[in-house]
Formats: C-alpha cells, structure tokens, sequence
C-alpha cells in the first residue's frame, strides 16, 4: 500500500519550519518532497533597500549560526566592490572568528545530532563543552552568537588584553574533548548502528547535484573553498582538508569532528603568527561603490557560501544575491531518502538523514518559485525583476 | 479563590513546558533557548521540559518575525494548545520585526497575529533574559496575573 506522510512544516526533530512529504510504502520511503518556503523573509530585497553598512547587520541575520562567514563574505564583496583590501592583522583576526565560530557550528550540530539519535546524554556534554567557546566568542567580540565582528575594511576592535591566554586554554581544552568524544562515538554500538550504511550518498551523485561543505567531504570528495580559492589570509595558514569515504551518516559525524581539531591548529597558528598594525581601514560609514559587479566565496561551517552583488554606483547595491550552502545539500536529501535496489531508508532513518546534512533552513528560504500552478516559465530579465519590485523603494524614500 | 484552584495554579507554576515554534528567525534566538535546556544554564530546574507537541505545552515560545507564509501554522499551532496558554515573543524580531522590518514578507510583529503575555528583548536573546522572563511569567501565573 502506497500513502504520503508528511512531516513538519513544526515537528520535534528540527526547530525550523520544513515541511516533508514521505511517500512510504509500509515502512519503506520510496520517494520525498521538500519545502523550505515557511521562513522566505525576502532579505535579499531588502539589501537592496539598505545602504552598505546597514546591510551588513542584516546579511549577519541570514544565519544566526554560520554569522561569522557571512559577514565575511558581505565584506569582502563590497571591499572587492571598492577595491580595497582589509590590513594583515584584520585578515588573521577574522580567520580567528570564523574558525572559533565554526567550531561552536560543528559542536553545535554534533550535539543536536546525537540527540536525534536518541542519546541525550552526549548532547549535554557537546553543549556544555561549547558553552566554553561561546565565552570566547563574547570576550573577542563583545556577543555571543551574532558577532558583529567583521565590519567593511576590516574588524571592529583588537583582541583584548588577556584574551590570547584565555583563548590558547580554551583550545586545548575543546582538543583534548574533541579526542574524547571520537572514542567514545567509535566505542558506542548504538549511534554506529544508527549511522553506519545510512543515507549512503555517492561520491558522484553528490558533485552531480552539488553538494557542499562537510556533507561533500563526508562523500569522500577534497573540496574546500580555504583550499581551492584561499581568502582573506587562508593561503598562508596551513590545514589539511578531512575527507572520509564511506559516504554513510557516520562519514558526517567523523568529518566534523576531525575538521573542529583542524580550527583548533588554525587559531592556534593565526595566534602564532597574528601580524601587528590596524585591524580596520578607515571607511567613511555612508559611501557610494563604484559600479560594478563582484562575487564572493567563503567556507561557511556547513559548506560553500557565495555572494554576488551589482552595483549601479549608489550607496546601496542594485542586486544582491546570495547562495547558502543549505539550499545546495537539501537536493540530497531527497536522492538519500529514496530507496532503490538494495538500498532501504526506512522512516526511522528520516531524522538520521536530514539531520546528517546540517539543515540549517533560515538560510535556504530565499528562492522565490515563479508560476508552477499553471506548469509555465515565465522569463523576465534582472532589470524587469527589479523595476517590478521598486515601488517599494520609492516609497520608503 | 478556592483552596483546589490555588492549589492547581501553584502546581501549573512549577511545570511550565514550553514549545519553541520558529516562525522565521535566523536561529540564533533558537539556538540561545536550546542553550537554555543544556548544563550551563539548566532551566529544567524551575520544571521547564521543551516537548515536541502543541497538545503537551503551557508556554509557546516564539522567535522570529513572522513570515506570511507561517502565519496560518502559527494559528494552528497556538489553537491546538490547551488552556490556559501562555506566549512569549522571544528577540526583537518577534518583539517589534528587528531587522526584517519593512521587508514584504513579515508581518510587523507577533502580537499582531497572536496574544503575547511576555516579550524579551535582545538580538539575539541572551539565556539569562530567556531564564528570567519565564520566571517572571512563573511568578504571574502563580498569582494568577497572566
């Protein structure tokens, strides 16, 4: 018997709306529908309504997690827009940041993870050991969670007295944990059943449908956009890219593990060898860009991150377009819930599955889907689009 | 006011659940409340369990502004809860529409889709202002004020 279950769009295993349709026969899934649209915003619109400098506190509220890299990203954007470069100490102090904060990303997502699994207990320890990092990011920073860190031409403010002290503990204390819980995660039969041989995503499915980040290096692939096109001082600090090729669930877990004591290394070498100087080009807040158009790609925690930007040559961009790593590893999940041959994903490997990808939904909703109803495209170009949608702008001037 | 209904509100203020609903926050308000539940801050000690079902919960919490498309599900889930209820908007977005306002797809803010009993400010909330705006509902719905 053939029926459609649907989970969401608000359901216990992820906090985010997101709505899945299952189609199951008896306890097998043969096919899965997602829709991400409960949280479209329209941010993208309104970075065109904002001059440069408020855009970026609102770009950091794309994603309250991976905030670091998408402030990053923002700036260096409208630094390529003005052609202009942050200093040396800006660029390694920023890499201190992204780092700190993609290793609260990562332990962030372990613990939620294990907590879909159903082992509650490592949750806790997870979370409590990231409490630690967050105390670092609020004595660099000033916040814990949305950081504010990175502004156009550079960082905010320095690092204060006493904090690369604090800072080198609180690294050695995350690596000794990180190695703690890699026995531990080996050493458990129940999150290895839970894992092992579930959503199986090959090496060549997931560059066909362009996945990225961990759940890309997890299928065994070396990509890294700190590797493949280095930014903001990544060329000159050393790391090695963490791949795993059983391109199961388990693969996701080892990989975020392994890469949160790879930024460990990183922050403790940026530390090492932190460039003296400014840490910020003095920029005028309200300025015009010159026009023109420029593309930016970061590694965000969960994958690749671009922005694209048009100018027109005001204070405030034409289009601003932004492409999160989420929206790339969603298509997957549809391909690993769909069971053929001797592959099986039964409903109880749902949460296992989507978890695994570190859906992170308040990035993705950003797509607006043109006229399916009447199954016709309809094609407009960029300038009708905006022309459309500037009423709006007219207005609020 | 009878002995069982000061008995029955003392016992409701000592096991507040909560529900958190995202309705279109960018996660760092709910990541911040999900700090809450862990050993550092530990808000199970005043009873609060985070469940998984509207049906299960007192107290929904709420971050994010609201989004048109989430509106309908918001309704739905806040009538599906079982008296008394209680909301709390947590963050500025939910608060007042933060930094989305103005963009075409949210709604100004929270208490004009649904009743708000507490709002909580901050961008995003820090864990000691989520601890204490549910201990200050606690205490008003012990007195029978909320």
């Amino acid at each position: 018997m053939n029926f459609e279950v649907p989970i969401g769009p608000q359901h216990p295993i992820h906090v985010e709306p997101l709505m899945l349709r299952l189609k199951v026969e008896g306890e097998l899934i043969v096919d899965a529908d997602v829709d991400v649209s409960y949280i479209h915003r329209g941010i993208e619109k309104a970075l065109e309504l904002r001059p440069y400098i408020q855009g970026l506190y609102l770009v950091e509220r794309i994603c309250g997690i991976c905030n670091a890299a998408q402030s990053l990203c923002y700036c260096l954007n409208v630094e390529q827009l003005l052609g202009k470069e942050a200093p040396p100490r800006a660029r390694y102090l920023r890499i201190v940041v992204e780092e700190l904060s993609r290793i609260h990303s990562h332990l962030l997502w372990l613990g939620h993870y294990l907590h879909t699994l159903g082992f509650e207990t490592l949750f806790m320890y997870f979370w409590r050991d990231r409490e630690r990092v967050m105390d670092m990011l609020e004595l660099i920073t000033g916040n814990r969670v949305t950081t504010a860190y990175n502004t156009i031409g550079g960082v905010r403010r320095d690092l204060p007295p006493g904090a690369e002290q604090k800072l080198r503990r609180t690294l050695d204390y995350i690596e000794e944990r990180v190695r703690y819980y890699e026995k531990v995660i080996d050493s458990e039969p129940t999150i290895l059943a839970r894992t092992q041989r579930v959503g199986i995503l090959k090496p060549g499915d997931a560059v066909r449908m362009g996945v990225t980040g961990p759940h890309l290096r997890a299928s065994g692939i070396k990509h890294d956009v700190r590797l493949d096109d280095p930014y903001s001082g990544h060329d000159e600090i050393p790391f090695n890219v963490i791949t795993w090729d059983t391109c199961d669930c388990y693969a996701r877990v080892k990989v975020r593990l392994r890469e949160t004591s790879e930024c460990v290394n990183m922050i403790r070498y940026a530390l090492d060898h932190m460039p003296s100087g400014d840490y910020r080009l003095k920029i005028p807040p309200f300025f015009k860009a010159p026009p023109g158009e420029s593309l930016s790609r970061v590694e965000a925690p969960r994958g690749e991150l671009v922005h694209y930007s048009i100018s027109d040559g005001g204070d405030r961009p034409y289009r601003y377009r932004v492409r999160t790593p989420t929206l790339a590893n969603l298509l997957s999940v549809v391909e690993m819930l769909r069971s053929r041959g001797d592959y099986e994903v039964y409903i109880a490997d749902v949460p296992a599955i989507l978890g695994g990808i570190d859906p992170c939904i308040c990035c993705s909703a950003r797509i607006l889907i043109t006229d399916e109803a009447k199954k016709r495209r309809m094609i407009t170009t960029l300038d009708d689009i905006i022309r459309f949608s500037r009423g709006r702008r007219v207005e609020r001037r | 006011m009878g002995l069982v209904e000061k008995l029955v509100r003392k016992c409701r203020a000592r096991s507040p659940w909560i529900l958190l609903f995202d309705t279109g926050a960018c996660n760092a308000c709910d990541i911040e409340i999900a700090a809450c539940l862990t050993p550092r801050y530990d808000v199970e000690r005043f009873g609060v369990l985070a469940k998984g079902s509207p049906r299960h919960a007192d107290i929904l919490v709420i971050t994010g502004p609201v989004t048109r498309q989430v509106r309908d599900r918001l309704i739905r889930i806040y009538e599906q809860m079982p008296e008394p209820k209680y909301v709390v908007a947590a963050g500025t977005c939910a608060t007042s529409g933060g930094v989305y306002w103005g963009c075409y797809n949210t709604y100004p803010s929270l208490d004009s889709v649904i009743p708000v009993h507490a709002y909580v400010s901050g961008c995003p909330v820090k864990p000691e202002a989520i601890l204490r705006a549910i201990s200050v509902l606690v205490e008003k719905i012990e007195k029978g004020e909320a």
